[in-house]
């Protein structure tokens, strides 16, 4: 205890001598690191501000925006309101899709290069599949649009004559048969599925490498197989971790554009035939088809669009954070 | 309390359910990580043997290895001439990605300082928070972003590449403070203890002691956002739209970059070759797409692969 206190002594004494001379350049880069911080918070503003400065005359003035706009046609239910309904439609079917095939693969990953895979092998093992990450999405778009896609039209058309029973694989109520094309929501999720295996294997290997060791040997100890000290041990401990990164693969998968653009044949409904072709288009990508053709109405209802990606992208990647955050405080590990 | 020999477990024996349930989990989990490959074998394989064929064929149509492809840009290029390439894509990635990085750079280094060195109270959770939430904006909405501050400070239908390279830094700064911040809580307190105990002052403390340890890992950082943001196509579609010709002014026109050249490769479709007395190529457009894809590749691989030596080279060295 005296030494303690014989210890705190001086470090007490020297703090109220420091605070009472801050020379210049310490204030000034106190002040310059603080400044830059709260760029930050100035720059989110601003994207919200801007975006809403400019969606505002297509969020106020529908009259003229269907005067000016070719595609927006309340008189055939599509105005700007009911297009951002179906594309949002589309954006989560799309990101659905990519969800279920991605997270358990990701799981796998994650688990293989954390608990299975060769201790020597496992870091290097996991450079590879960042690799995936680092191929941009334009690549991804152009691959899945010229291999992947005339790839995967045989396997299309005979889900549905198989499975044509089942609503998700519905062939095309008008010729009958799965899309010729093959550019359908299903290939759309698939290669985003590609793309967000990388972030949710990644934030998931973290958290399995968190688990306390003790917890796994306890188990080990009382004669579980890997698998049961998996299901005991690591997965409880990691439940929460895996759902936030669950979460920031959807954030990722909504806001996915070039890809989506350049493998869907977009079209407008609520139909959940996920291998007909002209049915769903997702907001990013509809933004990046009718972008560079648009006049000042059109770019304006874009940016309403993009204002509501903004909105949805947000909410979901708060979400993941609280989860994320929530758990770490619970479980004491960071 | 119950009493174990050495033949029975807490679990119970060792049945044949469980050792099949164990085994079959194995196998998912290896099966798991192989299915994770092919995707990326696959890519791949075909972007290199795609890619490389517009170096392999001369403007007349013969096979010559020739590097046209990074010496020319699309001016006069018509129809399914053999020539072309992507010199102006491959500038204006340079200059809007550079720019993008001397904007972010300062300001996402500066932040992550502040959230570790000087930080408190509420503005420094705001600001840990808001962070997490900017590295979720989609890049659309980045671009859209851009756009629109253009359209407001400046005028409607702005695009010049410094409207992307703004559009690039609302991506990247989140990037660069989340790995810097990291780096800065490795280096030991010890070490900042150490230099107030021999009276320096804390801004020196930070840029002669705690940036310089840091270093190797700051630059792997920035390297890795740099290799991040150079391959985004859609806020540069947006905020900087198409262009044939060089242009080395960023503040004035439009320009070309690598992924919105693929892109707009990709939307041209097979060109018509109907005059048979120049060489003609209906798939040039298309071999265009993967070589830029090819060259695309290969920057983001070997910023990826700078960014690992330079954590090598620059890294302090531990007992370890």
């Amino acid at each position: 205890m005296t030494i303690t206190e014989a210890r705190e002594g001086p470090v007490a004494q020297q703090r109220p001598l420091e605070a009472s001379k801050p020379s210049r350049a310490n204030r000034s880069f106190a002040g310059l690191s603080t400044g830059a911080a709260a760029t930050i918070l100035i720059v989110l503003a601003a994207v919200a501000t801007f975006l809403f400065v400019e969606a505002w005359p297509a969020i106020t003035d529908s009259a003229s925006l269907s005067e000016h706009v070719g595609w927006i046609r309340p008189e055939k239910g599509e105005s700007l309101i009911e297009l951002i309904g179906y594309l949002l439609f589309g954006t989560l079917l799309i990101s659905a899709i990519a969800l279920v095939l991605a997270t358990p693969l990701a799981i796998g990953i994650a688990l293989f290069i954390s608990h299975y895979a060769p201790r020597r092998l496992a870091s290097a093992l996991g450079y590879t599949v960042d690799l995936l990450a680092a191929i941009p999405s334009v690549v991804y778009g152009l691959w899945g649009a010229i291999v992947l896609v005339p790839f995967l039209r045989p396997f299309f058309a005979w889900l549905t004559e198989n499975f044509g029973w089942f609503p998700l694989f519905a062939p095309d109520p008008v010729t009958g048969l799965a899309s010729p094309t093959g550019r359908v929501a299903l290939a759309g999720g698939i290669v985003l599925a590609i793309m967000i295996i990388p972030i949710i294997s990644a934030v998931s290997r973290e958290v399995f490498l968190q688990t306390p060791t003790l917890h796994e040997e306890a188990a080990l100890a009382m004669g579980a197989t890997r698998w049961e000290m998996v299901r005991m041990a690591v997965f409880p401990f990691a439940r929460s971790g895996v759902i936030g990164a669950v979460m920031l693969g959807l954030g990722r998968a909504l806001g996915e554009t070039m890809a989506v653009y350049m493998i869907l044949s977009g079209g407008f409904s609520y139909s959940f035939g996920v291998l007909q072709s002209g049915k769903h288009d997702t907001i990013a990508a509809y933004i990046a088809s009718q972008f560079p053709e648009a006049n000042n109405y059109g770019v304006s209802a874009l940016i309403t669009m993009g204002l509501a990606l903004f909105v949805i992208t947000l909410l979901v990647n708060m979400l993941a954070r609280w989860i994320v955050s929530r758990r770490s405080e619970f479980s004491g590990a960071n | 309390m119950a009493i174990f020999t050495p033949e029975s477990s807490t679990l119970g024996q060792l049945t044949a359910q469980r050792r099949f349930k164990n085994g079959f989990a194995t196998v998912l989990v290896y099966a798991a990580f192989v299915v994770a490959l092919i995707p990326l074998i696959w890519l791949s394989y075909t972007v290199i043997t795609r890619g490389i064929d517009r170096f392999l064929i001369d403007e007349n149509g013969d096979a010559n290895f020739n590097l046209d492809f990074l010496m020319q840009s699309m001016r006069g290029v018509v129809g399914g001439a053999i020539t072309g390439g992507a010199l102006h894509a491959i500038w204006g990635t340079v200059l809007i990605t550079l720019t993008a990085a001397v904007i972010s750079v300062p300001i996402g280094l500066l932040t992550a300082v502040y959230i570790v060195e000087y930080g408190n109270g509420r503005l420094k959770r705001a600001v840990t928070f808001f962070v997490d939430v900017m590295t979720g904006i989609p890049s659309i909405v980045a671009g859209l972003f851009a756009y629109a501050l253009a359209a407001v400070v400046i005028g409607p239908g702005t695009k010049t590449g410094f409207t992307g390279a703004v559009a690039l830094s609302v991506l990247m700064i989140p990037v660069v403070v989340r790995t810097s911040e990291e780096m800065l809580r490795l280096v030991p307190n010890e070490l900042r203890e150490a230099a107030y105990a021999l009276g320096v002052p804390k801004w020196l403390t930070v840029i002669k002691v705690v940036l310089r340890t840091a270093v190797a890992g700051l630059s792997t950082g920035v390297t890795l956002a740099i290799a991040r943001v150079i391959g985004e196509t859609a806020p540069l579609l947006i905020a900087v739209g198409f262009a044939d010709s060089m242009n080395f002014n960023l503040f004035d026109g439009r320009m070309m970059t690598l992924p919105v050249y693929i892109v707009s490769e990709w939307r041209k479709g097979d060109a018509v070759c109907n005059d048979t007395s120049v060489p003609c190529l209906p798939e040039i457009t298309e071999y265009r797409a993967w070589a830029a894809a090819l060259v695309l590749i290969l920057i983001v691989m070997t910023l990826n692969l700078l960014a690992r030596v330079i954590s090598r080279a620059l890294a302090p060295k531990t007992g370890r």
